[in-house]
């Protein structure tokens, strides 16, 4: 519909400083806070991975999906049926296998989606995650509406993710992976091309880059990254259900991409991260009167949505550049 | 399959195409007009069906429930397009997505705090509560037969008002150019906000009359709304008519599918999409 927001590419130094600092606290929080804070803070991470995946689509390429989340589930159940009942299985194996398996499918379902555009694109890819969700969600085989139990975390051999320490500082190594190759991928012919799709495609056909194959590629690769994010939540969780590719968790993803401010990876991560702190908040909401407010989270939930779509479309990021550069006219 | 059961199944997935229309005329129109996505659609369809039960259970009569909800829906969907909507039309869809995602929140939220989490069954009208023997054994609900017939009136109703009527034209005429409009005279923002109170009121009619057949239930709308995803897609954005094919189509893969291959029936309808993708990007019938 409108024109397509300029994205804050190159991280201002106040905000790189920022990152560094939360990086050296994700570093020594195991140290420092208890346990349960720990593997809350590993989830925020693995939600960050997914975040900055979906980011490849929404915030780089300008691709909208509202069907993210399947891609995250698949490898989530990829793990659930590889790990047999009674023993851990090897994660040096099934991890790629999770990973290729949810960007397979993601190239699939890619043949079909990437030819659409707009409005189309952001329902065809629900569409298409629903399909995937339903697939789960009626067969028996397939874990059904239950899901399914994954009783050992993947062995590693050389470190033990049992140890909820080690499955801390593996997701964050992760995570830190997945950031440092999506910013060098942004800067990248590869990722220039993406960017120029996202603000104006047909110039960019004109000039020669078929759009359909770097979608397409983009797709996949962000669809695999989901996987990723899949498995190390599967991991941690022991636990895989139809709920992981549902409709919430897609649009869940999107929020977390917007609150922090799109098209950098950095804001998606920080994005996951204050999603997942606001839920947190909203859930243990107290009683006030008779009236539980924890309970109906949801309402809180969506009243701030609301008002972050309207009062800060550009996120986080975007209010605060927007706050140093005061003299410009508000967003044009 | 005997003649009687497939007649039954036909009259059924008929029934469900229409219901299914309902809801999709109004997406694919607020869409097509307005340029807006609203996954809060099945969140009216929802309402009404909780609507129905609230007021037919405290007045006894589901007829005068339908009549008052409706000019409910439209007072409501009035208010939400002159509070909220009508400042998105020329927002990204991304806004138009998170915030259409937080009214699902807000809606259900509210549903919950007015009348409670738990599924209720609204009663069938005495006068319409028999049935047509078809065979020794089978028969078919003349509730349902009414609510085919409902939804055809509304259509025929809504076709009528879109064609032939002067509001119609200026409808069209806000669609196809909405400066040339405005500059002719049309109060383009009046006519947007009754398309999108006439959506709100067809969805929340829609639940209303469904709401005896299908139970009314927490999160009954975002089913349906995915289901109208897949009409409007394989209809084409913004026809009426394509929503009308489309629903049908849908309704009876999706109703025969549950019956002949009950094991993949849950992604007959997707299937279809995507047959219907790779031949037509576009839809069937598009603007």
């Amino acid at each position: 519909m409108s024109a397509p927001r300029t994205n804050i590419e190159v991280l201002p130094r106040g905000v790189q400083v920022f990152l560094g600092l939360a990086l050296v606290a994700l570093l020594a929080f195991p140290w420092v806070g208890s346990d349960f804070y720990a593997q809350m803070v590993a989830r925020m991470m693995i939600l960050a991975i997914f975040a900055m995946s979906l980011d490849l689509l929404q915030g780089v390429t300008g691709l909208v999906s509202l069907g993210h989340a399947a891609y995250f589930g698949l490898a989530g159940y990829a793990l659930a049926f590889l790990t047999p009942q009674g023993e851990a299985v090897s994660l040096w194996w099934t991890l790629p296998l999770a990973v290729g398996g949810s960007g397979l499918a993601a190239f699939l379902i890619g043949i079909l989606v990437v030819r659409t555009k707009g409005i189309y694109f952001i329902m065809v890819t629900m569409a298409f995650a629903q399909m995937v969700f339903y697939l789960f969600f009626d067969n028996k085989v397939l874990g059904g509406s239950d899901g399914l139990y994954i009783n050992f975390k993947p062995a590693a051999g050389l470190f033990d993710l049992e140890d909820k320490r080690v499955f801390y500082y593996f997701t964050l190594v992760s995570m830190v992976l997945v950031y440092a190759f999506l910013r060098r991928l942004l800067w990248s012919p590869f990722g220039r091309a993406l960017a120029g799709l996202r603000v104006n495609e047909h110039r960019m056909r004109a000039m020669g880059y078929g759009s359909f194959g770097y979608k397409l590629a983009a797709f996949t690769l962000a669809g695999g990254l989901a996987g990723l994010a899949g498995y190390l939540w599967a991991a941690q969780t022991g636990f895989v259900n139809p709920e992981l590719m549902g409709f919430e968790m897609s649009a869940h993803a999107i929020m977390m991409v917007i609150l922090g401010g799109m098209g950098n990876f950095a804001g998606a991560a920080v994005g996951a991260f204050a999603f997942e702190i606001v839920l947190n908040l909203f859930k243990d909401m107290p009683q006030l009167g008779d009236f539980d407010l924890g309970k109906h989270w949801q309402l809180l939930m969506g009243c701030f949505v609301v008002l972050v779509v309207v009062f800060a479309p550009r996120g986080l990021l975007g209010m605060a550049a927007q706050l140093r550069r005061k003299p410009e006219s508000p967003d044009a | 399959m005997s003649l009687a059961s497939f007649l039954i199944q036909l009259l059924n997935s008929v029934q469900y195409g229409l219901l299914l229309f309902m809801l999709a005329a109004g997406l694919t129109l607020i869409f097509g007009i307005m340029g807006v996505v609203n996954l809060a659609h099945g969140s009216f369809y929802m309402l009404g069906a909780y609507l129905a039960w609230w007021i037919s259970s405290k007045t006894g009569s589901l007829g005068f429930a339908i009549v008052f909800g409706a000019v409910l829906a439209v007072a409501f969907g009035w208010a939400l397009e002159c509070l909220l909507f009508r400042h998105f039309y020329e927002r990204d869809h991304l806004d138009q997505v998170l915030l259409t995602f937080g009214l699902i929140y807000i809606f259900e939220e509210l549903r919950s705090i007015l009348w409670g989490d738990d599924v209720h069954s609204v009663d069938i009208p005495q006068l319409l509560s028999g049935s047509i023997p078809l065979t020794d054994n089978l028969s078919y609900p003349v509730y349902r037969l009414f609510m085919s017939g409902l939804c055809i009136v509304l259509a025929l109703g809504l076709y009528f008002l879109i064609s032939k009527t002067r509001l119609g034209m200026k409808i069209r005429a806000g669609a196809f150019n909405r400066e040339m409009a405005e500059a002719l005279g049309i109060h383009i923002k009046r006519i947007h906000a009754l398309v999108f109170a006439l959506g709100v009121a067809l969805a929340a009619i829609a639940g209303m009359v469904a709401s005896p057949i299908a139970s009314v239930y927490p999160n009954m709308g975002s089913q349906m709304l995915i289901m109208c995803f897949v009409v409007v897609v394989i209809g084409g954005i913004g026809s009426v008519r394509g929503a009308m094919v489309a629903a049908m189509l849908v309704g009876l893969v999706d109703t025969f599918g549950k019956v002949l291959v009950p094991a993949v029936a849950g992604m007959l309808v997707y299937i279809l999409m995507a047959a219907v993708l790779l031949w037509k990007p576009e839809g069937l019938f598009k603007q």
